[in-house]
């Protein structure tokens, strides 16, 4: 069996390393393979491979890890390097590429698709130079201070909210597909918000196809994660329902976020009373309505159809034992991931909800435990789950393979950008694990039917597998928790 | 909104993995991706303190604008002991401050040509032994005293220079005449038909011009300049068009102005077979208008590179009279005849004021002829300028390339967007012998030493941090 772990002075990024990786797994005579950035991350994931990484790796290296199968023909290391070679090649370059200059940053770029339009704009967006300003990856914890100056910068000179905004028509992952209702409504969302979605096109077409359900959204603008904190005190947030509230055009803006600091929260409260569009707060966190209640709620006020939340009760003809029931008695855990905020009280979160309160690296803790794969600590140098769900199967068949796992709780996120089918590896990784015992696997699946992975077929390859489905993640989390019996 | 009136969608940048930008393409929406690198490693903190810093956006706009603003007239011509009150001893030269025991061959070969010019030595080789001992002479940049000088830039008392003019502020910029090329002062020749022609230049030539400046009235330098652009110059190393419309200004009023026909003569030939003449009032007009974005608070625009054959140095706005050096480096190009890279001495001369103007090197785009020159191709020619856009402030409305859709040229050099980017200035120049005296040796590319635009930044963050 032969091995092969090299370190090359080079950088790809992790959308484009995992693709890499998957080329040379398909590759003849490799029994496995890795090309990752040498992040702590993915040299613990190179070690559970079975590869040593060199010592003095650092994140800034990229490391090759090649095993072959012990029939592999003599040649095929040499093959599988010829195709890491093709796959990390750079694409040729356009037509004209030779007299043109990519653009380095993000106002450059703005500068030069702005030229097609008009005049060049003699005051750009701040934000957009000053946000590149950065250190390479997104801003840590320390770089609040930093952050809520360059906001602040950023809101007085720019003329539009400054990041993550989004605008209508085209559709990014959870953003999902929409239907385009007469009525214009906004929706602010503070980082994360992932199940946002569902406040549209939130299934009717699932209940029934033919139907127009949902609501249209205009813009969403993205405020920053942290900028219901105490100490960025809603800047952004203030900011851009000032502007939402200055457009004749915005009929309900909807304030969606993770749990805010209570007195940020009150303050935007009072702000948005005094404005004269009304605005729906949809703020999470212990004692405040789950987002599917606000979701109906927004519903019930635009006068749209509230969805019935129909699920799925696993398969008609289980492969296992049915997925209901109970689990064996004493501590029961049960595993998920990122229901930030929107689960019940009765679930602990060692990886957020006790903020800094961190899972060992084997990802267990004594009672329930939450996972989110999302998070910076999983996604240094790996692509987030919805691209690269590998870390979360590897961790599934590890949790159910537990004699204490009472219930499994998952999301599944469809939309642009998210992995053009992720039922596939879902499924036969929910099947697989529940050979060993019909732990019941609950998955709360975030999506439309306007969504390209196909809604309706991976509905059936998860329900096919033993999973129960739900669409809203707050019922399935409700529902994992009936199954451990009401543990509170 | 994409989908409602066609091509009217705002337009989309993406930052970071394909993946998402793809997704939109997917969907038919263009998306312009941004190449995107880490800013200079060690300048994340200073970028982002500088980056937040409320002074910046109006202090750089008010910087560019006042460079923008400045029209440069050539309003008369003298000898520099009148014009700049330059003494007996003391010698102007390009770039940073400098001491005789760090300058290059052919700074100093120019000094020693020079103190030869002035009479403090008979002969050359027995200057080194004067500025040695430091007592008599002393040594000053151009820069401190409101003037410029190509290559080794010195100017002695009995030189001649242009004296350039803002109308609306009285501000005043100076630059010698330009000897031409080849075995040449500047370039650190020393011989004695260097000395020669330095002397029919101060006694012939420039009471000439200096006549005929006064009676023709004012040249518009920067007009011309506008001009020239259009005509395939980039004012640094292609200076063929400005030359031809000085001439065209000047010689009715040359012809006129009462000097014996001999001496007209020898001037318009002079004047005429030097396609460089132009160079010696680009840069002084550039750095007229560059002066005028000079101590902005806040502003991180740089106005001055220059470098003195050791050191490259320059000065941004925001940070006074302070220079940020670092080691000048080689270019990169062709050589004359049997010269080689052992032959050439690094980087020197003030001329890299075009680019911070936003033309020579900048202006690459605009000057095919000359790309072979300094080693070059048609196609990095406009690559080139179209990069230097991404380091630069703004657009120069009257200075235009006609073959990028008459874009304005990328003006004032944001010292935060060189760090950011990793881009640097992009200067195109002539290349001095490494030995005293032996004057050009070819011509080429070359950027700045990366360090300095760090060392700028620091100095930057370090006032928004102390505000």
């Amino acid at each position: 069996m032969t091995t092969h772990v090299e370190l090359r002075a080079a950088y790809a990024d992790s959308v484009t390393l995992l693709q890499v990786s998957r080329t040379l797994q398909d590759e003849p005579g490799v029994a496995a393979a890795q090309v990752a950035m040498a992040t702590a991350l993915n040299c613990d994931v190179l070690d559970q491979m079975g590869f040593v990484v060199p010592a003095g790796a650092t994140p800034n290296d990229m490391v090759v890890a090649i095993r072959l199968t012990d029939d592999a023909a003599p040649e095929a290391l040499d093959r599988a390097l010829a195709a890491l070679a093709a796959a990390l090649a750079p694409p040729p370059p356009p037509q004209g590429a030779l007299t043109t200059q990519p653009a380095r940053t993000t106002r450059a770029a703005l500068a030069g698709s702005r030229r097609d339009a008009g005049p060049r704009l003699g005051a750009r967006r701040e934000r957009a130079g000053g946000g590149d300003g950065r250190a390479r990856g997104r801003p840590r914890r320390d770089g609040l201070q930093r952050q809520r100056a360059l906001e602040q910068t950023s809101w007085r000179s720019s003329a539009r909210p400054p990041s993550g905004a989004a605008r209508d028509g085209a559709r990014l992952r959870h953003r999902g597909g929409r239907r385009r209702r007469p009525r214009l409504r906004q929706r602010l969302r503070s980082r994360p918000g992932r199940h946002r979605g569902r406040l549209r096109n939130r299934l009717p077409a699932a209940d029934d196809p033919s139907a127009p359900g949902g609501v249209g959204v205009t813009h969403a603008l993205g405020v920053g994660g942290r900028d219901l904190s105490v100490e960025v005190a809603g800047a952004s947030t203030r900011e851009a329902l000032r502007r939402l509230d200055a457009d004749p055009g915005v009929e309900l803006v909807v304030l969606v976020s993770k749990p805010p600091a209570p007195e940020v929260a009150a303050d935007l409260e009072t702000y948005a009373a005094g404005l004269a569009t009304p605005v729906e707060m949809a703020l999470l966190g212990p004692g405040r309505p789950d987002l599917t209640t606000a979701a109906d709620g927004v519903l019930r006020r635009l006068g749209g159809r509230c969805p019935t939340g129909r699920w799925w009760a696993g398969p008609a003809r289980p492969p296992g034992r049915g997925c209901g029931g109970s689990s064996s008695a004493g501590r029961r855990r049960s595993h998920g991931d990122r229901h930030r905020g929107a689960g019940p009280d009765s679930l602990q979160h060692p990886a957020r909800g006790r903020r800094r309160a961190r899972l060992g690296g084997s990802l267990t803790a004594a009672r329930h435990t939450m996972v989110d794969f999302g998070d910076d600590a999983l996604t240094a140098g790996r692509a987030h789950p919805m691209i690269d769900p590998t870390l979360r199967t590897e961790h599934l068949a590890r949790a159910a393979a537990d004699p204490e796992t009472g219930v499994v709780l998952l999301d599944l996120v469809l939309g642009h950008g998210a992995e053009p089918d992720p039922a596939t590896t879902l499924a036969s990784a929910i099947a697989r694990a529940r050979e060993a015992q019909a732990v019941p696997v609950i998955v709360s699946v975030i999506g439309t039917d306007l969504d390209p992975q196909h809604l309706a077929r991976q509905l059936e390859a998860l329900n096919d597998a033993g999973a129960e489905l739900h669409f809203s993640n707050a019922r399935a989390t409700r529902r994992a928790l009936e199954l451990l019996g009401g543990v509170r | 909104m994409f989908d409602e009136r066609l091509g009217a969608g705002p337009p989309v940048v993406g930052v970071g993995a394909d993946v998402f930008a793809d997704a939109l393409e997917q969907q038919a929406v263009a998306v312009t991706r941004v190449d995107w690198r880490p800013p200079m490693p060690g300048t994340e903190a200073d970028l982002a303190a500088v980056a937040a810093d409320p002074l910046r956006p109006p202090a750089n706009a008010r910087a560019l604008a006042q460079m923008l603003a400045v029209q440069a007239m050539l309003v008369d011509v003298g000898p520099a002991a009148e014009v700049l009150g330059l003494q007996r001893g003391e010698f102007l030269h390009a770039g940073p401050p400098l001491a005789w025991e760090r300058a290059s061959g052919p700074m100093r070969g120019a000094l020693m040509g020079g103190a030869a010019l002035e009479g403090l030595v008979d002969d050359p080789a027995d200057a080194p032994a004067l500025f040695e001992a430091g007592r008599d002479v002393s040594l000053e940049p151009c820069h401190h005293r409101a003037a410029v000088g190509p290559m080794a830039g010195v100017v002695t008392p009995s030189m001649w220079v242009f004296v350039l003019e803002d109308p609306a502020t009285g501000r005043r910029t100076h630059c010698t005449l330009n000897e031409g090329l080849g075995k040449v002062l500047r370039y650190g020749a020393y011989a004695p038909e260097v000395l020669d022609r330095l002397r029919w230049m101060s006694a012939v030539l420039g009471p000439l011009l200096r006549d005929a400046v006064r009676s023709a009235g004012p040249v518009d330098v920067t007009g011309i300049l506008t001009q020239m652009l259009q005509m395939g110059d980039e004012a640094h190393n292609r200076n063929r068009a400005g030359t031809l419309m000085l001439l065209r200004d000047l010689s009715p009023a040359m012809a006129e102005g009462g000097h014996p026909s001999a001496d007209v003569a020898a001037a318009l030939r002079f004047i005429g077979g030097n396609d460089h003449f132009f160079l010696n009032l680009a840069m002084p007009a550039c750095k007229l208008a560059l002066d005028a974005a000079r101590d902005v608070a806040g502003s991180t625009m740089v106005v001055a590179m220059a470098r003195n054959g050791t050191d490259f140095g320059i000065q941004v706005s925001g940070t006074g009279d302070a220079w940020f050096t670092g080691p000048a480096q080689l270019a990169d190009g062709l050589y004359l005849g049997d010269f080689g890279p052992a032959d050439a001495n690094p980087d020197i001369g003030d001329s890299a004021i075009t680019e911070t103007a936003g033309i020579g090197g900048f202006a690459m785009a605009t000057a095919p002829a000359i790309v072979r020159f300094v080693g070059g191709s048609v196609p990095d020619a406009l690559a080139t300028t179209r990069r230097m856009h991404q380091i630069t402030l703004g657009e120069n409305p009257r200075w235009q390339v006609p073959v990028l859709e008459f874009q304005g040229t990328p003006t004032g050099i944001d010292v935060s967007a060189v760090c950011r980017t990793g881009i640097l200035p992009q200067i195109n120049t002539g290349m001095a012998g490494r030995l005293a005296g032996v004057g050009q040796v070819g011509a080429g590319l070359v950027n700045p030493p990366a360090e300095i635009f760090p060392a700028a930044l620091a100095a930057l963050a370090a006032r928004v941090r102390a505000r």
